[in-house]
């Protein structure tokens, strides 16, 4: 073995060919010997200060009163967050909206993602247009999307008004993102557009680990587009699907910077997803205890779809 | 498929076309705003292609100091992130790729964790910590943060470099008697060479894209971020003020798009495929 070693060393090349893992040795604290230590150490302290501790201070603030302002005590409180969030309407009211958007774009994003993919893995003239385009949403600045879409939307100078009355599908300027009945389907549409590429390129990739044969045998044994659909390219990419989408959900239902860019979550609040709602109330109010709480309560959410997500992994790994 | 009809192949290149002008309509509405003239804009009945093209609108975002100011900052706090990022996880994703540690489980644990949390749970006792530190409103505090944030992407990318290197190589300098450190430094790291552009780049797009953690951990108008600016410029509305929004906003995208022009094989080719499957 060590032979080998000496012969192929400085040679980058061929190296990247055979993965391997070391089996460890000595171990010590963590499994971790010293030298293992001395590399892990620098990483871990900045993690541990600024990721893990405030995990779990924010966890304990959903339990307290905190409150901004200099002489503001805190006290554990238990469970009054909780109760004061049942009993809150606007709580309700940004946890309906934001199950909703969460929904909707995901459930949305995979549709459309799913024939973009299934139409850019045939032999089409214009398909690299299209590949190259489907990555450009990805490749902007959230704020600029929003902004971006800002300018589609506009009620004057936005291009959305001008097609729609050109088409006769509307007959004077419509101000999308003012109106209660239209902010949120119109903010939608651009959650979709936004999370599609990601869609689309994970999708693409599990449409071509289909075996091209089995389509082949199956045409040949008179099978239709949906049969074939239903019967060989399905099941082999619906681990992925299930993965993708409850980890789009996830994503979706955190979200943030989009809906505060387009809409501030107006109008009277008909956008306000959780976690602006949350945002509000910790640094416009100040009630960190009660923002606080409410990430607690999104984590109960989440926590379903990842149990769900965690499952399918161990089914699938089982499988494997 | 290969007999298809021409309906159906007509079907699919309608299909196509209605994904295409989807795409790509949103941007080229940007452009063609930021290309125009602000009387040009004001018009009643907007024009798709501006009748004569005009840069002012870049002259006009430039002028406005706090552009130029927050593309420096963002230059910096981005760059500064991505190096210390990079630097911090080499060493790290070796010990995750190469020990089968109780540490290196639980990292990869915490790397799926903040894939999901909430940012509102992080958003609050961070702004709070930093204010206890004194690192509230300063770059070095947005610096930990985006440094932290952007290292589970660094981990598992550089871990998968690593396990592409034969241990073989290790062995043999561990006995010309060269300690893990120096094995790491002299020759693990230059063979990690791509996955460290790669990673570095993330963390740098990462940084420079960022909104949340920006808004609530800075303040001072001096040290503002561009995506930070761009959302002030909305609140001075009025349709002249478009154009230089526009401007602006083609500007912060040009370092996205030189990410991905740069990753697009990659990613195309299967990282998120693998990150999902594996």
């Amino acid at each position: 073995m060590s032979a080998t070693a000496t012969d192929q060393r400085p040679d980058p090349a061929d190296t990247a060919a055979q993965p391997r893992r070391a089996k460890n040795t000595r171990r010590s604290f963590l499994g971790l010997d010293r030298d293992g230590l001395i590399l892990a150490v620098p990483a871990l302290i900045p993690v541990v200060v600024f990721s893990v501790y405030p995990l779990l201070r924010g966890i304990y603030l959903g339990f307290t009163d905190a409150q901004a302002g200099a002489n503001a005590q805190t006290s554990f409180t238990g469970l009054e967050n909780y109760r004061n969030l049942l009993d809150d309407s606007y709580f309700w009211e940004s946890f309906r909206i934001g199950l909703i958007w969460a929904f909707a774009v995901t459930i949305l994003q995979f549709f459309a993602s799913l024939g973009l993919a299934l139409l850019l893995n045939q032999k089409l003239r214009l398909r690299w247009l299209a590949r190259t385009l489907a990555l450009v949403p990805w490749a902007m600045p959230p704020v600029v999307i929003g902004i971006m879409w800002r300018l589609v939307y506009h009620p004057n100078a936005g291009i959305l008004n001008d097609v729609l009355l050109d088409l006769r599908i509307i007959d004077e300027n419509v101000d999308w993102l003012s109106s209660f009945s239209l902010a949120l389907p119109a903010v939608i549409l651009v959650g979709v557009w936004a999370g599609m590429p990601q869609t689309t390129v994970v999708l693409l990739a599990g449409l071509q680990s289909v075996p091209k044969e089995l389509h082949e045998a199956a045409a040949m044994d008179g099978a239709s587009v949906w049969q074939r659909f239903r019967n060989v390219t399905w099941p082999a990419i619906k681990p992925v699907v299930v993965a993708m989408t409850t980890l789009d959900f996830i994503w979706n239902f955190n979200s943030f910077s989009l809906v505060y860019v387009l809409t501030q979550g107006g109008p009277g609040g008909e956008t306000r997803l959780p976690l602006l709602f949350a945002y509000e109330e910790a640094f416009r109010y100040g009630n960190y205890g009660y923002a606080a709480a409410l990430g607690n309560a999104m984590v109960v959410v989440i926590a379903v779809f990842v149990v769900f997500y965690l499952r399918q992994r161990v089914r699938e790994a089982n499988a494997r | 498929m290969n007999r298809s009809t021409p309906v159906a192949t007509t079907l699919k290149y309608l299909a196509l076309a209605g994904y295409l002008v989807f795409l790509a309509f949103p941007l080229f509405w940007l452009i063609s705003t930021a290309l125009k003239t602000p009387q040009e804009i004001a018009l009643i009945e907007p024009t798709w292609i501006p009748n004569n093209i005009t840069f002012d609108n870049f002259r006009a975002a430039f002028d406005e100091q706090p552009i130029v100011r927050s593309i420096l900052n963002t230059l910096l706090v981005a760059g500064v992130s991505c190096l210390v990022t990079v630097v911090l996880s080499i060493p790290a994703a070796y010990v995750m790729a190469r020990y089968r540690s109780v540490l290196s489980r639980m990292t990869l644990v915490w790397v799926l964790l903040s894939q999901i949390f909430p940012f509102i749970l992080v958003i609050i006792p961070l702004f709070l910590l930093l204010r206890d530190l004194g690192l509230y409103d300063t770059y070095i505090g947005l610096i930990a943060v985006y440094v932290v944030w952007s290292m589970p992407f660094a981990l598992w990318m550089l871990r998968s470099y690593v396990e592409t290197i034969p241990i073989e190589l290790e062995e043999a300098a561990s006995m010309d008697g060269a300690s893990k450190v120096r094995t790491l430094a002299s020759v693990i790291a230059p063979l990690l060479a791509p996955g460290v552009v790669a990673a570095g780049l993330f963390a740098f797009v990462s940084a420079w894209n960022e909104f949340l953690f920006a808004l609530v951990l800075i303040r001072d108008p001096e040290l503002q971020t561009l995506s930070l600016t761009l959302v002030k410029f909305i609140g001075a509305e009025g349709v002249a003020r478009l154009g230089p929004l526009a401007a602006a906003s083609l500007v912060a995208t040009i370092p996205s798009l030189i990410f991905f022009a740069f990753m697009q094989r990659r990613l195309t080719g299967g990282l998120l495929g693998g990150a999902v499957k594996s």
